[in-house]
C-alpha cells in the first residue's frame, strides 16, 4: 500500500448522525447572528451541563465579522467523556432566519428544532419535532432596559432548553453568575428572561421527545477553560516578564488573559508589576521586542497566528542563529494569506519548523489539551533558556478559543531552568576553572554554549551578538571552516533536543499492528475514533507527537506497525511529510490522513477513513 | 589619565574599524568613546544596538566591554525596547543609518519615540546606501546626482522633523566633522531620560562626497550653521533622574540646562534666534533650512521628558531580569485558588 493523502469528505457527511443518542449523550447546535449575545447564552448552557457533572464541549463556528453574519455553536454532552466536535446534532436551535432553512435540513430524522414562534415558519419536514417559543413577547414582558433588549433574546432559548431537556433552573442561575464573573446585576437580568421562557415552555409545550439531561459525576475535579487562558496562566507561572504582541485572531485572547491575570504577579512589596505587556506596532516589532528581552535575560513571549508568523520570520532566523531564548505561541488559523481567520487548522507546522531563510530548524512544541497549554506555558521558557533558541508553541483556534473540559493543572514540578547563563559569580568561577569563556564554544559537547546577559558586572562578560557569520568567540568571520563548525554545533544542539523536548504520549500494545500518529487538538477525536474502530474489530496503537524535532521513539513506533495512519488537520499532510523526511527507511506503510476542512476534527471522519482503508 | 572609575580612555575602545578610511562614522565612534570615558560610564551597564548597514557595524568599534547587538535591518528599535524593558538599568546606545532609520525602519523609529524608551538614537546620515554600493536613501537631497543611479527626483525625509512630530523630547543634529559639538550633544543625550535622537551628518567618502551634496565634507564645513554654542559640563554619570526645566531666556543670553546627572549644557543664542522648547519654531526652522539646503546643528528641540515606557508600564524598580524566582512564580495556593474559579 502506498502513502496517499486523503482530503476532506466531511462537508457532505451523511445526514444520519451516526450516533445513538440518549440521556446525557446528544448534541445541540445553536444558530444565531454574530453579535446578538448568543455567546453568553451558549456559555451558560455549557456551564450548566458542566455543573450538572456531564462531560461537555463547545465548538464555536463564528464568522470574521463584528455583527450580523451567521454563527453556529455546537454543544455536545457525552456521558462517556467524548469531547470532540460532532458534525451533526440531534437538536438545532435555529434563531437565525438567514440560515434556518439549511439548519433544519441538516437535522437527522427524529431531530428537534427550536425556533421563534413569531417567524410563523412553515414546517418543511415531518420527520423532526418542532418547538416554537415566542421570543419577542417574552422579552417585551421582561421589562428589560431598551439598550439590552437586542442582546438578551437568546436567553429565551436557554429557558426553553432548560425546560425541554431538564436543566434545573438553580444551576442555570449559578452558571449565569459564573459567566458574568460573579456580577449579580446582569446575571439577575438575564435570569429573569430565562425564568419567563422556562415558565412559558412548561405551560405551553408538550414534550414529544425523550432526550434529556440528568445530573451525573463526570466533571468532578475538572476545569472548563480555553487553551488560550490556560497558556496565559502557564506563562505567568513560568516567570514571563516581557510579553509583546500585536492583535490577531485567534491569539488575542491569550494576551488578554495575561492582562486579566497579571495581578497574581504583582510585587507584594511595592505593588509594581513584574510583567511588562507591550502592544507593538506590528508583529515584526513584537518579535523584535521579545528577542531583545530574551537577549537581556527576560522570559519573553509573544502570541500570534499565521500571518504574524510570516512577519516574524526574519527575527526568528536571527534568534535561532544568535541563540536567543524566546517563546512564540502560534494559535493557528487556516489558509495562506488572510485565509479564514476564524476557522481552525494545523497548517503552520512545516512553516514553523523551518521558519526563516537559511538552514534553520526551529523547535516546535504542540499541546493537545488545556492542561498541556498550561504546562507548555511555563515549560516553554525552560526549554528556550536551556537550548538558547526560540521555542514555538503550536496551538490552534479550536484549542485556544473554545471551552474544553480539562484535568486540573499540575504545579510546575521543577525550579525554573535558566539554562547555561553565567552571572558574575559563575563567570568568575568559569574563568577560574577553564581560563577562558567564549560565547559560542561548545564546552560540554552538547552543542549548547554558555551565555551572559548585559548588565553583568564583570570586565569580560561582554560579547557582540550578531546575525552575521561568527566564530565560537562571537567574532565576525567569513571563514568557511568557522561557518561549518558553527552550523555543526547548532545541528548537534538540535539533535540532543530530541530526547530533551516533551516526549510523545504512546499507547502501545505489541500485538496490535495498526498505529495512529497525530498531534495537537485532534486528540479527543482520535480517542473516540479508536474506541469506535475497536468496536468494529480494528485495534489500534496511538502515538501523539508533542515536539519537533521528533523524538527517537517516533521512529520505532512507525517501524513496529504494518500500517501507520498519520492523522492531521491540514491540507498537505505536513507531519506526514516531516516523518517521511526524517525516517530513512521505507515508509510506504505510512498513510496520510490529512483533513484541512477548516473545522475541528470529528471522530467520525477518522473512523470512516481508517475503516475504508482497512477494508480495501 | 584615569576617569572616575579608574579607567583609561583606551579601555573604552572596541575592535579596529573596517570602514573606509576617512569615513565620518569612525569619527563619531571616537566621540562616543570620549563621551563615555569623560562621563565615566560603567561599561557593563551600557548596551549597544544597531540595525544593518555601514553605520550599524560601528558598535563593534567602541566600548568593547559592553554587550552589543547587531540586529536586523530597520528593526533595532524593537530590540532596544525589549532589552530596556527587561532591564531598566541598561544605558542603551544605538547607532543606525539613514537607510536603516529613514526607509526600512521608519515605522519602528516613530514608535520607539512614541513610547519614550530611554536611549540614545544616533543616525549616521550620509544620504546614501554604502554597503550595497551607492543607492539613494530617503534622506538624499532632491536633485542630487549619483554615479550609477542618476538624479534623485524625490524630496528628502528630514529625520529630525519626523522625530519632533513623533513626540521625541530630545532632538539634535550635528556634523561628524565637528568633534566638539558631537561629543557635547552625545553627553547631553546620554544624560537624557527618554529617547534622545541625534541625527549626525556623516559624509560617505566613497559614494556620496561630491561637493554638490549637502552630505559631503566640503558642503558640511561650509554650510553648517550651529544653532547655539553648546557647552557640556560633565558631572560624572549618575543615574538618578529628575525633571529638567529650562526657564525663559532672552536673545543673546546664554542659558544653562542641567541634565539628569547634574551635568549642564549651556545654550547660547546666536544670530539665529531659536528656543529649543518651542516645537513649532523647531519645525519651522527645519523647514526653512531644508528649503535653503543648509543644516542647522545643535539641540533643535528639547522638552521635559514624559514618562518612560518602564514607568508607563509600572514596572518594578528592580530590573525584571534581576527578580528572584519567588517573585516570578506565584505560589501553589494561588494556582489552586485560580483553578477553583474554573471548576
Amino acid at each position: 500500500m502506498c502513502a496517499v493523502t486523503i482530503h476532506s469528505e466531511t462537508l457532505t457527511e451523511p445526514k444520519s448522525s451516526g450516533y445513538e443518542p440518549g440521556v446525557n449523550d446528544f448534541a445541540m447546535m445553536v444558530a444565531t447572528k454574530n453579535g446578538s449575545g448568543s455567546q453568553t447564552s451558549n456559555e451558560v448552557l455549557i456551564r450548566s451541563l458542566f455543573r450538572m457533572g456531564i462531560p461537555v464541549s463547545g465548538k464555536n463556528l463564528f464568522p470574521s465579522n463584528i455583527k450580523g453574519l451567521p454563527t453556529w455553536y455546537t454543544i455536545r454532552a457525552s456521558k462517556d467523556g467524548y469531547i470532540a466536535r460532532r458534525a451533526t446534532t440531534e437538536v438545532a436551535i435555529t434563531f437565525n432566519q438567514d440560515t434556518a432553512a439549511e439548519d433544519v435540513q441538516n437535522l437527522p430524522p427524529g431531530g428537534i428544532c427550536i425556533l421563534p414562534q413569531e417567524w410563523k415558519w412553515t414546517h418543511s419536514r415531518d420527520d423532526i419535532i418542532y418547538y416554537e417559543v415566542p421570543v419577542k413577547p417574552i422579552i417585551a414582558e421582561s421589562n428589560i432596559p431598551k439598550d439590552f433588549q437586542d442582546r438578551i433574546g437568546n436567553m429565551v432559548y436557554v429557558g426553553a432548553v432548560a425546560y425541554l431537556f431538564d436543566i434545573p433552573l438553580d444551576i442555570i442561575e449559578q452558571a449565569l453568575l459564573d459567566t458574568f464573573n460573579g456580577k449579580q446585576k446582569p446575571a439577575a437580568m438575564n435570569f429573569g428572561v430565562v425564568q419567563r421562557a422556562y415558565d412559558w415552555s412548561r405551560e405551553n409545550l408538550e414534550k414529544k421527545h425523550s432526550l434529556r439531561f440528568e445530573k451525573m459525576d463526570g466533571t468532578k475535579g475538572k476545569l472548563l477553560m480555553t487553551g488560550n487562558e490556560a497558556a496565559a496562566l502557564g506563562s505567568l507561572f513560568g516567570g514571563l516578564t516581557v510579553a509583546a504582541w500585536y492583535p490577531i485572531t485567534p491569539s488575542t485572547s491569550l494576551i488578554d488573559a495575561v492582562m486579566e491575570h497579571k495581578g497574581i504577579r504583582k510585587d507584594p512589596d511595592t505593588g509594581q508589576d513584574t510583567v511588562a505587556i507591550i502592544q507593538a506596532e506590528d508583529e515584526l516589532a513584537a518579535m523584535g521586542m521579545i528577542v531583545g528581552a530574551g537577549w537581556a535575560g527576560a522570559r519573553a513571549m509573544t502570541a500570534t497566528s499565521g500571518p504574524g508568523i510570516s512577519l516574524m520570520a526574519e527575527f526568528a532566523g536571527l534568534a535561532y542563529f544568535a541563540e536567543i531564548p524566546c517563546v512564540i505561541w502560534d494559535v493557528t488559523r487556516i489558509g495562506p494569506s488572510t485565509g479564514l481567520p476564524t476557522r481552525t487548522g494545523q497548517c503552520d507546522l512545516l512553516f514553523l519548523h523551518f521558519l526563516s531563510h537559511g538552514d534553520t530548524r526551529q523547535v516546535v512544541i504542540i499541546p493537545a489539551n488545556v492542561a498541556e497549554c498550561f504546562e507548555f506555558g511555563w515549560r516553554a521558557f525552560d526549554i528556550a533558556e536551556r537550548l538558547q533558541t526560540p521555542v514555538f508553541v503550536m496551538s490552534d483556534l479550536d484549542l485556544g478559543m473554545n471551552l474544553w473540559l480539562s484535568d486540573p493543572y499540575t504545579y510546575p514540578d521543577t525550579p525554573m531552568d535558566r539554562g547555561k547563563t553565567l552571572d558574575k559569580e559563575k563567570l568568575e568561577q568559569f574563568f577560574a576553572e577553564r581560563g577562558e569563556w567564549y560565547r559560542y564554544r561548545d564546552y560540554d559537547g552538547d552543542g549548547i554554549p554558555y551565555r551572559t546577559v548585559p548588565g553583568t558586572d564583570h570586565p569580560r562578560a561582554a560579547y557582540f551578538t550578531r546575525g552575521t557569520g561568527h566564530d565560537d568567540r562571537a567574532v565576525y568571520s567569513e571563514r568557511s571552516e568557522d561557518w561549518v563548525k558553527n552550523m555543526d554545533r547548532l545541528r548537534r544542539k538540535l539533535e540532543n533536543a530530541r530526547s530533551f523536548l516533551p516526549q510523545p504520549i504512546i499507547d502501545y500494545d505489541p500485538n496490535k499492528k495498526i498505529g495512529i500518529i497525530s498531534y495537537g487538538s485532534n486528540d479527543p477525536a482520535i480517542a473516540e475514533a479508536r474506541d469506535r474502530l475497536a468496536a468494529a474489530g480494528i485495534e489500534t496503537n496511538y502515538l501523539r507527537i508533542r515536539a519537533l524535532p521528533l523524538a527517537h521513539e517516533v521512529h520505532d513506533f512507525v517501524m513496529n506497525h504494518d500500517r501507520v495512519y498519520v492523522v492531521e488537520n491540514n491540507f498537505d499532510g505536513q507531519m506526514h511529510q516531516i516523518l517521511r523526511m526524517e525516517l530513512p527507511q521505507d515508509t510506504t506503510h505510512m498513510i496520510s490522513l490529512a483533513l484541512g476542512d477548516t473545522l475541528p476534527m470529528t471522530a467520525r471522519w477518522i473512523h470512516t477513513q481508517i475503516l475504508r482503508q482497512e477494508q480495501e | 589619565m584615569a576617569n572616575a572609575l579608574g579607567l583609561e580612555r583606551a579601555e573604552y575602545r572596541g575592535a579596529p574599524s573596517t570602514l573606509c578610511p576617512g569615513c565620518g562614522h569612525d569619527s563619531i565612534s571616537n566621540q562616543i568613546i570620549s563621551a563615555a570615558y569623560d562621563l565615566s560610564l560603567p561599561m557593563h551597564r551600557v548596551a549597544k544596538f544597531s540595525g544593518i548597514g555601514c553605520s550599524s557595524k560601528t558598535p563593534a568599534y567602541f566600548l568593547g566591554r559592553s554587550h552589543g547587538f547587531n540586529a536586523v535591518h530597520g528593526r533595532m528599535p524593537s530590540v532596544v525596547t525589549g532589552a530596556v524593558t527587561a532591564n531598566r538599568d541598561l544605558i542603551a546606545l544605538a547607532v543606525s543609518g539613514d537607510g536603516d532609520t529613514g526607509s526600512i525602519g521608519l515605522g519602528q523609529f516613530k514608535h520607539i519615540i512614541r513610547r519614550n524608551v530611554p536611549m540614545v538614537y544616533i543616525i549616521e546620515n550620509n544620504g546614501v546606501y554604502g554597503l550595497t554600493k551607492g543607492q539613494f536613501s530617503a534622506t538624499a537631497d532632491e536633485g542630487q546626482q549619483l554615479k550609477y543611479y542618476g538624479k534623485n527626483e524625490l524630496p528628502p525625509i528630514d529625520l529630525c522633523m519626523e522625530a519632533i512630530i513623533g513626540g521625541a523630547t530630545f532632538v539634535a543634529r550635528s556634523f561628524s566633522g565637528d568633534a566638539k559639538q558631537v561629543q557635547t550633544l552625545l553627553k547631553a543625550a546620554i544624560s537624557h531620560k527618554g529617547t534622545a535622537v541625534l541625527d549626525i551628518i556623516s559624509p560617505c567618502v566613497t559614494f556620496n562626497n561630491a561637493e554638490t551634496s549637502t552630505k559631503s565634507y566640503s558642503y558640511g564645513k561650509a554650510n553648517e550653521i550651529p544653532l547655539h554654542e553648546i557647552e557640556f559640563i560633565a558631572g560624572g554619570y549618575v543615574p538618578e533622574r529628575e525633571e529638567i526645566t529650562i526657564g525663559d531666556y532672552a536673545e543673546g543670553e546664554t542659558i544653562a540646562v542641567e541634565m539628569h546627572d547634574g551635568s549642564v549644557i549651556r545654550l547660547k543664542k546666536l544670530g539665529k534666534d531659536h528656543d529649543p522648547r518651542n516645537r513649532l519654531a523647531a519645525l519651522s526652522l527645519l523647514e526653512e533650512a531644508q528649503m535653503d539646503q543648509i543644516f542647522l546643528t545643535g539641540l533643535i528641540y528639547y522638552e521635559e521628558p514624559r514618562m518612560t515606557l518602564a514607568e508607563t508600564l509600572n514596572l518594578t524598580d528592580t530590573p525584571l531580569t534581576q527578580l528572584p524566582e519567588h517573585k516570578l512564580r506565584p505560589s501553589r495556593e494561588t494556582l489552586d485558588e485560580l483553578m477553583q474559579r474554573f471548576m
